[in-house]
């Protein structure tokens, strides 16, 4: 117990080191302000004690005081603010050529899938220097997906998906918790990041018990629940062909249009009636509780995977376009 | 020294009336204090032995002492009891009772018969509460996130939600008491200028009390309607959206946060001021940033939800407008210290306690200012950082000002003297107490330990071993006071009117004081803490 008494956390992602820079320079700032205050008090209460003949020398007040000491926190609080903004707004916006890993949450485990169809439960293996996005959803309560050595948190919500994503950058274990209070056994659904350097995970992934890759099983259901009928990929069908959509933005009936992100396919597939397409009806059914979530992460993959093929490509090849640009980024 | 002194017969509030019903049917706002002191220590106590049975469960790494659901069970009546049944109603429900009338130079607060329902309200909250507790629980937290309560926890939601359903109305009619009292009731010559600022600050915190308040009424009415009827608001299934119970809740419960940190401040602002024989430094900037934090605090709910999958644009405005509550909070700080400069000061247990606040709100603050960097929160939020974060802010400040509050007009409520060497030994055990439980918590913040674990892994243990024997030191502190209060009651020796030759209304009339409090209502031509004009009698000293 004394000998494993650590004082700061380890630093396993590009993330950390930004994090921790702000970190010290908020306690530099107000630990100087706890020192400048407590010293004044203590001081003032040693200095003017009470004692015999002395009397308080009444002051009313000082309006030069009340400004800098007004203004002078307010500079330093923009500084934190500013600081803090750009930090948020990397931490919220994960880079385009990131791997993703789809992850589903539920009392009290984490599911992970990767791109490759590599399963694994509250385990995530990765490698070094690869940019990686976790697209997670919850089947149940409000989770959070929280890797202490990477200083990323994000809550994990039931009926839509939310990101983190992080660049681990040293090769060791680290702690997963579950960080937003989930029932029972919350403090149980915890997990490990394995970090590993990228020929050791490719052998990992090589090793592993590997199912079809995600694109491709969700070309299947896109098959089998009969998505294909109506969503063909020459725009043929009687609903709009989703070659191209993901990414880009989508104009709707009401006028409005909207950016094809992961939540946007996963809402059409849930509550098709919510955003038509322009020029379309609204005859989809919805495939609420009719589906898992992790044949929605499979189908998502799949919308995903026929945005990314080179123009021009014949139609029907295009699940195996998309994995082959993702096994030629992991080669 | 254990003599039994008797107080000359003079009829006041205490003596006015024996028995139950004379109690009961009240509608004296003292002993409405005093009702409400009862009550709200009854639930303090109670709370503190969750509190005790979580640090016990935390002393070691496995989950060993209680069961898993035993100890989600327990932090969170925990958290409801000590959020709703004590520092809510604390400061403003025995203190504001007690005092806003007195120090206005009013007979009673504006609607007598309203305050005491206020208190049976207060106590039908509690039975619902302690019913609750006793036959099975909760286990959502306080902060009761959906659609963990609307559809998965199979605990008692409901009566809980009514108990703080039910207690909320008790705080909105004190809140409307207070400000109809300070509106209406000032004697002649107490202007707004010349109000204490200790009701400056309840007259805050009523503002925000009848206006947050119902917000959380309303929400937990939405999570009875979908637990019980599956209507769809929260919960996706159903078409709801769980971050709109998030926004509901926070909309109040970050203003409950300034219901319980305001009247507290304004105890402050007595107790420095008395100790040290001046007038406040910048009155007016004190007072106006009281209703500065009231009204800024309406507009910083959600940054309690920057990893909640919010919209990152909404995050950096939320996290904006926290960093403007900080400066009303700085203002005071700094106004108190000023207070002491070139004043005369002594160690009094009130003074001491004031200045462990100063401490304690400091170290609260400041840290806050790290929780409302959005970078740094990602990290930081739902770990111990924001445990001990919150705690020295609603606890440690809370309780310093309400404990030297105590103190400091313990003379005026009971007639009596407290024991002045176990009073410094107190302060001193609470302080010290309280730093080394909760100041561990943010270093294990920090190494990433999230809140409402049941079991950790093992490297957090010895900062846990910290925090739970600074909890101990800190149960003895809290014991203390009850005891010697209790014991002074009738062994204390019969307090003067003004004892700590302060200056302010209640110290003008007798201890404890008559019924309608004034034989005659005062005149006011003098500012607050005019120190200049008053003599000052020996200082009690310790012995």
């Amino acid at each position: 117990m004394w000998t494993n008494f650590p004082l700061w956390p380890e630093r396993a992602s590009t993330m950390a080191g930004n994090v921790d820079a702000l970190y010290i320079f908020l306690l530099l700032i107000c630990g100087l302000m706890t020192v400048l205050v407590s010293t004044a008090v203590i001081v003032f209460a040693v200095k003017y004690r009470k004692r015999l003949g002395h009397r308080a020398h009444q002051i009313e007040g000082s309006l030069g005081l009340e400004i800098t000491w007004s203004v002078i926190p307010l500079f330093a609080f923009f500084t934190f603010f500013a600081w803090g903004a750009v930090i948020y707004f990397q931490e919220r916006t994960p880079p385009r050529d990131s791997m993703e890993v789809y992850t589903v949450a539920k009392q009290w485990m984490w599911k992970f899938e990767h791109p490759e169809g590599a399963r694994e439960i509250n385990a995530l293996h990765v490698p070094t220097n690869r940019n990686v996005k976790v697209i997670m959803t919850s089947q149940d309560v409000i989770h959070s997906f929280f890797v202490p050595a990477f200083r990323i948190k994000q809550d994990v919500l039931p009926g839509r998906y939310t990101i983190a994503w992080f660049r681990a950058t040293k090769p060791g274990t680290y702690h997963l918790f579950c960080a937003e209070y989930c029932g029972t056994q919350h403090s149980g659904m915890t997990g490990d990041v394995v970090v590993m350097e990228p020929a050791q995970y490719e052998a990992w992934l090589a090793g592993g018990s590997t199912g079809a890759p995600l694109p491709v099983t969700g070309q299947g259901l896109f098959n089998q629940l009969g998505c294909s009928t109506c969503h063909q990929i020459d725009g043929r069908g009687r609903g709009p062909s989703l070659a191209g959509v993901f990414g880009n933005k989508v104009s709707l009936e009401d006028g409005r249009s909207v950016t094809a992100d992961e939540n946007y396919v996963r809402e059409s597939i849930i509550s098709p009636g919510t955003k038509i397409v322009v020029g379309y009806k609204p005859i989809m059914p919805t495939f609420q509780g009719l589906i898992s979530d992790d044949q929605l992460n499979a189908l998502v993959a799949y919308v995903k995977s026929i945005s990314q093929q080179q123009p021009g490509q014949p139609a029907g090849s295009e699940a195996t376009a998309g994995t082959q640009t993702k096994s030629q980024q992991v080669h | 020294m254990a003599s039994v002194t008797t107080i000359p017969e003079q009829e006041n509030y205490l003596t006015n009336g024996y028995g139950i019903k004379s109690w009961l049917l009240t509608t004296d706002h003292k002993r409405i204090a005093m009702l409400y002191l009862a009550s709200i220590t009854f639930f303090f106590f109670i709370g503190g032995i969750f509190a005790l049975l979580v640090r016990l469960e935390l002393l070691t790494p496995e989950g060993d002492f209680l069961q898993a659901d035993t100890y989600n069970k327990a932090f969170t009546m925990h958290g409801m009891i000590m959020v709703f049944f004590f520092l809510i109603p604390v400061v403003p429900a025995v203190l504001g009772n007690f005092l806003v009338p007195i120090m206005i130079g009013a007979k009673d607060l504006a609607f007598p018969r309203i305050n005491l329902l206020s208190w049976y309200l207060y106590m039908i909250g509690g039975v619902l509460i302690t019913h609750c507790m006793l036959t099975g629980g909760v286990d959502t937290g306080w902060t009761f996130y959906t659609p963990y309560s609307t559809a998965f926890t199979n605990t008692k939601i409901i009566e809980a939600g009514l108990a703080a359903f039910v207690a909320g109305f008790s705080s909105i009619f004190t809140g409307l008491n207070f400000i109809v009292t300070i509106h209406r009731m000032r004697a002649p010559g107490m202007t707004w200028g010349r109000l204490p600022l200790f009701i400056w600050s309840n007259y805050a915190t009523s503002l925000v009390m009848i206006l947050g308040t119902p917000v959380i009424a309303i929400t937990i009415i939405l999570v009875a309607a979908e637990r019980l009827f599956h209507l769809g608001i929260f919960d996706p299934r159903l078409g709801g959206d769980p971050l709109l119970f998030q926004h509901l809740f926070w909309f109040y419960s970050h203003p409950a946060v300034y219901i319980m940190i305001l009247p507290s401040m304004g105890v402050i602002s007595e107790l420095i001021t008395a100790f040290s024989r001046k007038r406040i430094f910048g009155y007016r900037f004190v007072a106006f940033s009281s209703i500065g934090i009231a009204i800024i605090g309406f507009l910083v709910w959600a940054h309690h939800m920057f990893v909640s999958g919010m919209s990152l644009y909404a995050a950096l405005i939320f996290s904006f407008l926290t960093y403007l509550v900080g400066i009303p909070s700085a203002i005071k700080v700094f106004n108190w210290t000023a207070t002491m400069y070139k004043g005369s000061i002594s160690y009094t247990t009130p003074m001491l306690y004031a200045m462990g606040f100063i401490g304690l709100f400091l170290i609260g603050g400041l840290t806050g200012l790290f929780l409302a960097c959005l970078g740094v929160d990602v990290h930081v939020t739902d770990t111990y950082f924001v445990v001990a974060h919150f705690h020295y802010v609603m606890v440690g400040s809370v309780l310093m000002a309400y404990l030297g509050g105590m103190h400091f007009w313990w003379p005026k409520i009971s007639g009596r003297m407290y024991p002045e060497g176990w009073g410094r030994l107190a302060a001193l055990l609470v302080f010290v107490g309280f730093n080394l439980t909760f100041f561990p918590q943010f270093v294990l913040g920090y190494l990433g330990m999230p809140r409402r674990y049941w079991q950790y892994k093992a490297e957090f243990q010895v900062l846990n071993i910290f925090s739970t024997a600074g909890a101990t030191i800190l149960g003895v502190g809290y014991v203390l006071p009850l005891i010697y209060f209790m014991w002074s009651m009738r062994y204390g020796k019969p307090a003067t009117d003004n004892p700590w030759s302060a200056a302010g209304l209640e110290w003008m009339t007798s201890s404890p004081p008559p019924t309608f409090n004034f034989d005659e209502t005062p005149v006011v031509d003098f500012e607050a803490y005019d120190y200049e004009h008053i003599k000052e009698a020996e200082v009690p000293v310790a012995h």
